[in-house]
């Protein structure tokens, strides 16, 4: 696979780690959330068979986190996004 | 029909004619006391187990291909018990000892072969933590026996011991462990639950679930609506996309896993091995093929293939502690999708739904577990309890504390 990045142009998908569904992005406010808020982010995953936003770390290159969108059926990535962005954009600061 | 040598010799003799389809081709039932989702192996354990030891004969299982055309039917064979942890390894002991026994028990060749299992020791490291597996594996009445690098020289000469970085210092062995032929274990526990009674329905896609008030009454199905008192669901790297039917998230990603096997062979593997220093595991089939993988690709996928980056990973893995793997020409290779649970380990248990229940999460190790899986799933669903080497496989574990995480890796399902 070939992830586009947004920054450095296409990269080999084997320069990346994979993390996982992107909405580890959405962590729960610690000073709100229950043990049952924590549990559903931390080990309950949507895993579709289909469109997946995803989280992809840069490790062999500039050490960015991307958003990937990415069909789990075809393996056709369709979008990249900094995952910098992503969080700002949901309203997370840092 | 049983099957036996001598019926053997006699359709030898008589050209054939008195063989008959091994199970039969049913249309469904309104209704069941007990359907299965997955015509895999662990379904068709199930199916065999129910019937077989439980009494439980009005039982569908329904399959949306044909059965054994998922992951039995694309794992690399191996069968053995030796994990750590308390809460795994009765279990998967339970499972080797009914694979002894399984050719008895379902009248069916599936080639169990205890071939051995050696898994490789690299560093003095390695060496400890693999005493202690053995230990753990001794005081669960498994079989382990620590070898020294003159012993595993002794029965593969041809392995790379004096490589710089990963010189062989040792292993540890299950003799008991080895190899079986995978399509016979789905084949054999089908005809065994079929001549028991059980329908086996194929081409039949579950396309959702009749619940009502808590509780579900039926599966929607390509075939038609199918009541049942109790529903079971064992389908692998589909769990996500059918317990999702039932709104149900789970702690589960689906990962591929890829397999690789070789041109045929004189044999040269008598057992199975495993790299202990990257992540390689070959054995030879009967055919003379090496069958051999390594890594999940690493990220969620429900394609049935996977990359090349891996594929280079694992040839690195097999050149580097058995070089002259590189003279023989790969065949095929092919992909399964893995139901990668959070800490590795599986899941057999209730839902939070009345009379709906789920069998998953067996990472890429479910093969082995196959005859436990199906022991335990027929346990819970015919006496709405868990079976004694399955407590530890709850849902609620991740809520509790109770994780099994043999590798210690945490809520990471790519790592396990």
């Amino acid at each position: 696979m070939i992830i586009n990045h947004p920054l450095l142009g296409p990269r080999d998908s084997a320069e990346f780690v994979y993390m996982g569904d992107a909405a580890l992005i959405d962590r729960p406010d610690p000073d709100t959330a229950s043990p049952e808020d924590w549990h559903d982010y931390a080990y309950l995953r949507d895993n579709p068979a289909g469109e997946h936003r995803e989280l992809w770390f840069h490790e062999g290159g500039d050490r960015s986190w991307l958003v990937v969108t990415r069909n789990t059926v075809t393996h056709e990535i369709s979008k990249v996004e900094l995952a910098r962005d992503v969080a700002r954009a949901r309203g997370r600061s840092t | 029909m049983r099957y036996s040598g001598f019926k053997v010799i006699k359709e030898a003799l008589t050209g054939h004619k008195g063989w008959q389809p091994a199970w039969r081709d049913p249309q469904p039932k309104s209704h069941y006391d007990i359907i299965i989702i997955g015509g895999g192996g662990h379904g068709l354990a199930t199916a065999h187990y129910l019937a077989s030891i439980y009494g439980e004969t009005n039982v569908a299982v329904i399959e949306k291909g044909w059965i054994g055309g998922g992951n039995v039917g694309r794992n690399t064979t191996i069968i053995r018990s030796n994990y750590l942890l308390d809460g795994n390894e009765p279990f998967y002991e339970f499972s080797l000892k009914l694979w002894e026994g399984l050719e008895q028990d379902v009248n069916y060749n599936a080639m169990v072969s205890q071939r051995g299992i050696m898994n490789l020791i690299h560093s003095d490291a390695q060496r400890d933590a693999f005493i202690r597996r053995g230990n753990a594996m001794m005081l669960n009445g498994a079989d382990a026996e620590l070898l020294d690098e003159d012993q595993i020289r002794a029965e593969y000469p041809f392995l790379n011991f004096n490589d710089a970085r990963f010189p062989i210092k040792g292993g540890l062995a299950q003799r008991r462990g080895g190899t079986v032929r995978h399509d016979a274990v789905a084949w054999g526990y089908a005809r065994s639950a079929d001549s028991r009674g059980v329908d086996i329905i194929q081409n039949c896609e579950v396309t959702g679930f009749r619940i009502e008030n808590g509780t579900c009454l039926g599966v929607e199905t390509s075939k038609g609506f199918i009541g049942a008192k109790r529903i079971g669901c064992a389908v692998a790297g589909n769990s996500g996309r059918v317990m999702g039917m039932a709104g149900m998230r789970l702690p589960i990603e689906s990962h591929v896993l890829q397999a690789f096997v070789s041109e045929g062979l004189k044999p040269v593997l008598p057992g199975v091995i495993t790299f202990g220093a990257g992540h390689f595991y070959v054995s030879q089939s009967d055919k003379g093929g090496l069958v051999f993988g390594g890594d999940l690709d690493g990220y969620n996928s429900y394609a049935q293939r996977g990359n090349l980056p891996v594929v280079e990973d694992v040839c690195e893995g097999g050149m580097a502690i058995m070089p002259m793997i590189g003279r023989a020409r790969l065949l095929r290779m092919w992909g399964g999708i893995m139901d990668m649970s959070m800490d590795g380990s599986p899941i057999i248990d209730r839902t939070h739904i009345d009379g709906l229940y789920f069998n998953g999460g067996w990472c890429y190790g479910g093969f082995k577990a196959t005859p436990a899986s199906g022991y335990a799933f027929a346990h819970l669903l015919a006496r709405d309890e868990p079976h004694e080497t399955a407590t530890a496989y709850r849902f609620d574990r991740f809520r509790t504390g109770h994780m099994i995480d043999e590798k210690g890796m945490g809520n990471q399902p790519n790592l396990h």
